[in-house]
């Protein structure tokens, strides 16, 4: 057994220094009907070589994202990540540490912490951001439990041009808190309609209004009017922004007048993983950082006075407030938010804007291109997101599709079934990875189908 | 008159207006002090509320009302200095001053010496 | 004659450097790094790509100046040297022995990394049409059935993000099944041992937390648990094997008196890695249980994540679990359940998409390499090396609870009384000799806690070397040498830091010395 270091004979001396003679001595507290002799049925161990083949048996049953034209996005999107990133976080000193509770031999991992939390609070604008949550969807729950600490209030509105998987995320979180839940209907063709909605609801009970930009369908909205409006109300407004990249090329929420941000980071620095493990990313203002939740990262000196981080206001959390904590959580990202950081690294404002324009520029290839062949695109505003209208399922055409090897983008039904009204809607993404081919095949293919 | 709770705040009653703190005790179990979060003047609490919250590094605790009442005045230089909770705990390291709505309750609370005598059965 | 020849044996010179500053402020290997925001320029970047030149754009007027996004930028030869400066500053498993208790830092195989890396299985988008990711439904499909079979429990639900969030949603399932009955109930019990997680879950839950003492063996006091249970009572939430390190002897016992009053047992499965493939938790009546897949199955810590934790479900809460949930078809093909229909049990939705992928590839590798005999094996190595390390160091240092401990030992401070030396302080001290400290100060209820979990990837000899240096200390100790504890570490790269400054005046951001005024 390759892993396991102990011998026999190992086991022997040991068992002997402890002074049992057997290692079923050693599980006597276990009652007796629980203790299982044989073993599970289960297949016994397995060579690299044979998991390997496994693996690689299962790979070959999906279709590699990068193996086709790929217009997929709705939460999170496939970008190139430079080589050196996935290098630099199998290092095994920050691969294999655990957090880091002892500061004086986790300066390494408490200082790119710093470096991202200054990262992720100058991109969206705000005063302070945290060490990052477990992703974009779960962040946007404690968005609505902080407001309520904040305000004392208990009425959260959420716009219906919010990924409904976050709703749906949101609805679950504080099912059994004191919190209200109101959802507004879905409004993918008028945008600015959803915003006067969501101006029309806020009233004086009201914590928060919770708000995506570029939204699900892709449309991008100047927020600062409903900014005021919240603040009038002094209710808080939470901006979401599932796609990272766009703070590349469009203004900041902070700019616009969030109280917090609520971010997928997945874009910078991490792949697609099938939906995991993403990356969290959650800032707000200097008066609310008591209320946040999630680590924090802290400056502070060392006995001789050298520069040096440490977590701290880590009485917020679980460990030492218990039932009275800001949030359950005990982990964050932790792998996760160093792949952002060192992508985040190499990019600099110079890489992020170029790259973001990059991105806005293929969209607006795809936009046309798609116009061009007649077909209805409902955005004017947007970065590297658009809706189309197929006037028929476009679940069906994206099955369709997918059966041609081209992956045409995500139907709005799928995270919307019950809303007949999003029935034909396609929701298409392109990236810097899209290249002039996939624009020309996913459009000549949707355009066959409609 | 000075008195104090088992949860080792102490209440200096001065006329009808009582100042809050904690005591030294508290002040050394806690460590030192980062943060201490004031009620807003006007609130008002039943006897056993939770009024402020003192945090230290690793440790965090609920300050309760004593007593009935209202709150009158915060002490808001801990916000800028919250080491005067260490420093001073029974003088400049005070938390907040309330009405008394029921001078009554002042006497279920401990004097100085059965404090003391509390203290040392917590050994 | 070649005339490269130099001497080769040191020096017999004084030991130290003498106090020796070097001009750069470096000491060898320890290289001062400065941060991104103080090295970095702001008009360069370490990525070539495609330059989208001039077209017309449309961002709504909303767009971004370049200067707003304050962020300088690194060439790739500088970045690869800031990274690699900054890990050099961290301990880590690769490096050495991390016997931090209740966290189970074993060995992390890399044929997982390779795995969580495969193109067909990485590269893949969460809203894929299903029938373009069968691979990863089955993927997802083995590790629910590997996870079912070794806990011998019927359901489970993957997506929870880590350990915290699969504790809520175990008992988000206990409050949905209350529910569904008529009576969400009241309270939670949770023993006063247990990681601050339980309770604060149990509160978000809208559950009041009544804490259940331990008694002098380290274990829930059966007595005082009977007395607290009534019809207000939703559940009780235990550790097990429990975080004194010790296997709860009456939990079937428990498990009855809590099922007789109609509440459910919520299990943290945390210490799982002491019984994985001898003890099967459906065996003791636990109604849902979750795995820390970076604990128990291995995938990597990160430096404080990404976890997983997926929860399994007894018979009598399979139908609370959440979406998304496995389907198989008519046509053995799988699909996901993505939403609630009417009717529907379970409780919604605990994260957008279905989990954390890249975590089940990598605990699946594993659970594939070790098997069940290796899994086992496991367990039973673990078990070995703590009992082997307590019974090794139990006449210099204080052992909290007698008999057997399972996968980790705990010691109270009692054996550093009158010494001037501190659990804190021992643990600094433990750094200079090349470990990471064991956890301390918890559990809760021993005086200055020590909890020492070795896992069963270290070999006898790492054992035997830890051993020595925790005798050494202990002795050392005893014999007042303050000075070797009150200022450890020595030879970190840090001295110890300030807390209460860091805390009392939060700096969480670089900022330009004129913006900072």
């Amino acid at each position: 057994m390759r892993f396991l270091p102990l011998s026999e004979n190992n086991r022997r001396d040991m068992l002997e220094k402890i002074g049992v003679s057997s290692i079923d001595d050693l599980y006597v507290d276990v009652p007796k009907a629980a203790r299982r002799d044989g073993l599970v049925d289960l297949p016994t161990h397995a060579s690299e070589m044979q998991v390997e083949r496994h693996f690689n048996k299962l790979a070959s049953q999906n279709t590699q994202a990068g193996s086709v034209p790929f217009f997929v996005g709705g939460g999170a999107y496939r970008h190139h990540v430079p080589a050196l990133v996935d290098h630099l976080i199998q290092r095994g000193e920050f691969l294999t540490s655990y957090t880091p509770y002892q500061p004086e031999i986790t300066q390494g991992t408490l200082q790119y912490l710093y470096e991202f939390q200054t990262q992720v609070a100058n991109i969206t604008g705000m005063d302070v951001a945290n060490a990052s949550l477990y992703d974009g969807s779960t962040g946007c729950g404690e968005a609505v439990l902080m407001a309520r600490r904040v305000t004392r209030r208990k009425k959260a509105i959420l716009s219906g041009n919010l990924h409904g998987q976050y709703q749906d995320t949101v609805k679950t979180l504080t099912r059994f808190t004191e919190d209200e839940i109101q959802i507004l209907p879905a409004n993918p063709a008028k945008p600015e309609a959803d915003i006067e909605a969501l101006k029309a609801a806020i009233d004086d009970q009201t914590s928060c209004v919770v708000v995506q930009n570029p939204n699900f369908f892709g449309h991008l909205v100047d927020l600062t009017d409903l900014a005021e409006v919240c603040h009038a109300k002094k209710a808080l407004l939470v901006v979401v922004v599932t796609e990272v990249m766009s703070l590349g090329a469009v203004k900041s929420p902070g700019a616009m007048g969030a109280d917090i941000v609520v971010g997928e980071g997945q874009s910078i620095g991490n792949g697609l993983n099938f939906g995991g493990p993403y990356l969290g990313l959650f800032a707000t203002n200097q008066k609310y950082v008591r209320q946040m939740p999630g680590r924090l990262c802290g400056e502070t000196v060392d006995a001789n006075g050298e520069r040096g981080y440490v977590l701290t206001l880590s009485t917020r959390e679980q460990h030492i407030r218990r039932e009275k904590a800001t949030s359950n959580i005990c982990t964050n990202s932790g792998l996760c938010s160093l792949a952002f950081t060192i992508h985040m690294s190499l990019l600099g404002q110079v890489g992020l804007k170029k790259l973001a324009m990059l991105n806005h520029k293929k969209t607006v290839q795809l936009k046309s291109a798609l116009e061009a062949a007649g077909l209805k695109v409902l955005n004017t505003a947007f970065f590297n997101e658009i809706t189309v209208d197929l006037g028929k399922s476009a679940a069906d055409v994206v099955d369709r599709l997918a059966a041609k090897d081209i992956l045409a983008g995500v139907p709005a039904s799928r995270l919307n079934p019950k809303d007949s009204t999003l029935k034909n809607l396609l929701v298409m993404a392109a990236t810097e990875c899209a290249s002039d081919e996939d624009i020309e095949a996913v459009v000549s293919a949707l355009k066959g189908e409609v | 008159m000075t008195k104090y709770t088992k949860d080792h705040e102490w209440i200096i009653v001065d006329g009808d207006v009582a100042t809050v703190g904690i005591t030294d005790f508290a002040q050394k179990s806690l460590g030192d002090v980062v943060f201490v979060e004031l009620p807003e003047n006007g609130a008002s609490f039943s006897e056993g509320d939770d009024a402020a919250v003192v945090e230290s590094v690793k440790a965090a605790s609920e300050i309760y009302a004593p007593i009935d009442g209202e709150i009158t005045a915060v002490n808001e230089d801990l916000e800028a200095d919250p080491s005067l909770v260490n420093s001073d705990p029974m003088g400049s390291g005070w938390f907040f001053k309330m009405s008394i709505a029921d001078a009554g309750q002042l006497d279920g609370l401990m004097d100085e010496a059965a404090y003391n005598d509390y203290l040392k059965d917590l050994d | 004659m070649l005339r490269e020849g130099r001497p080769t044996t040191p020096e017999a010179i004084a030991n130290d450097a003498g106090g020796i500053e070097t001009f750069s402020g470096n000491r060898g290997l320890r290289i001062h790094e400065p941060l991104i925001f103080e090295n970095g320029s702001y008009n360069r970047t370490g990525v070539d790509m495609e330059d989208a030149g001039a077209f017309e754009t449309s961002l709504g007027g909303m767009d971004r100046e370049e200067s707003d996004i304050n962020l300088p930028g690194y060439s790739e030869p500088e970045t690869m040297r800031h990274f690699t400066r900054l890990s050099r500053k961290n301990y880590a498993i690769d490096m050495g022995f991390y016997p931090l208790g209740s966290c189970t830092m074993k060995h992390n195989p890399r044929l997982n990394e390779k795995m969580a890396r495969v193109p067909g299985l990485s590269d893949v988008h969460p809203l894929q049409p299903l029938s373009t990711v069968q691979g990863s439904l089955k993927v997802m499909d083995e590790l629910s059935h590997w996870l079912k079979t070794l806990t011998g429990m019927p359901a489970v639900a993957l997506s929870p993000k880590a350990g915290a969030h699969g504790e809520l949603c175990g008992v988000m399932a206990i409050r949905a099944a209350h529910e569904a009955k008529g009576d969400p109930r009241k309270y939670i019990l949770v023993p006063e041992s247990a990681h601050g997680t339980n309770p604060a879950t149990a509160a978000l839950c809208g559950y009041k937390v009544k804490a259940i003492p331990a008694n002098d063996e380290g274990r829930v006091d059966l007595e005082a648990l009977k007395a607290e249970l009534d019809e207000t009572v939703a559940g009780i939430m235990l550790t097990n094997p429990n975080t004194c390190g010790l296997f709860e002897r009456d939990i079937i016992e428990i498990a009855e008196a809590v099922h007789a009053i109609g509440a459910y047992f919520y299990c943290d499965g945390a210490n799982f890695n002491a019984i994985v493939g001898r003890v099967r938790p459906g065996d003791l009546g636990i109604d849902c249980m979750h795995i820390n897949l970076h604990k128990t199955f291995s995938t990597p810590h990160g430096g404080g994540g990404p976890g997983s934790g997926p929860v399994v479900f007894s018979d009598r809460l399979a139908d609370y679990v959440p979406v998304p949930d496995l389907v198989m078809l008519d046509d053995n093909s799988l699909s996901l359940k993505e939403h609630v229909e009417d009717g529907d049990a379970n409780f919604g939705r605990m994260t957008a998409f279905h989990g954390q992928m890249g975590m089940y590839l990598r605990a699946l590798s594993y659970m594939m390499s070790h098997g069940s005999d290796g899994l086992r094996q496991v367990a039973e190595d673990a078990v070995l090396s703590a009992n082997y390390l307590q019974a090794s160091l139990e006449d210099v240092m204080t052992r909290a609870f007698d008999g057997p401990c399972m996968h980790e030992c705990l010691f109270s401070d009692k054996f550093l009384k009158d010494t001037g030396v501190e659990t804190l302080d021992f643990a600094k001290a433990m750094i200079d000799e090349g470990y990471h400290p064991m956890t301390m100060y918890f559990p809760l209820v021993v005086h200055g806690a020590m909890l020492i979990e070795p896992t069963e990837t270290e070999s006898k000899h790492e054992l035997d070397n830890f051993i020595n240096s925790m005798r050494g200390l202990a002795s050392a100790a005893k014999a007042g040498e303050l000075d070797r504890f009150k200022g450890a570490p020595y030879y970190a790269p840090l001295r110890r830091l300030d807390e209460t400054a860091a805390a009392r005046n939060p700096v969480l951001k670089w900022q330009a010395a004129e913006a900072a005024e």
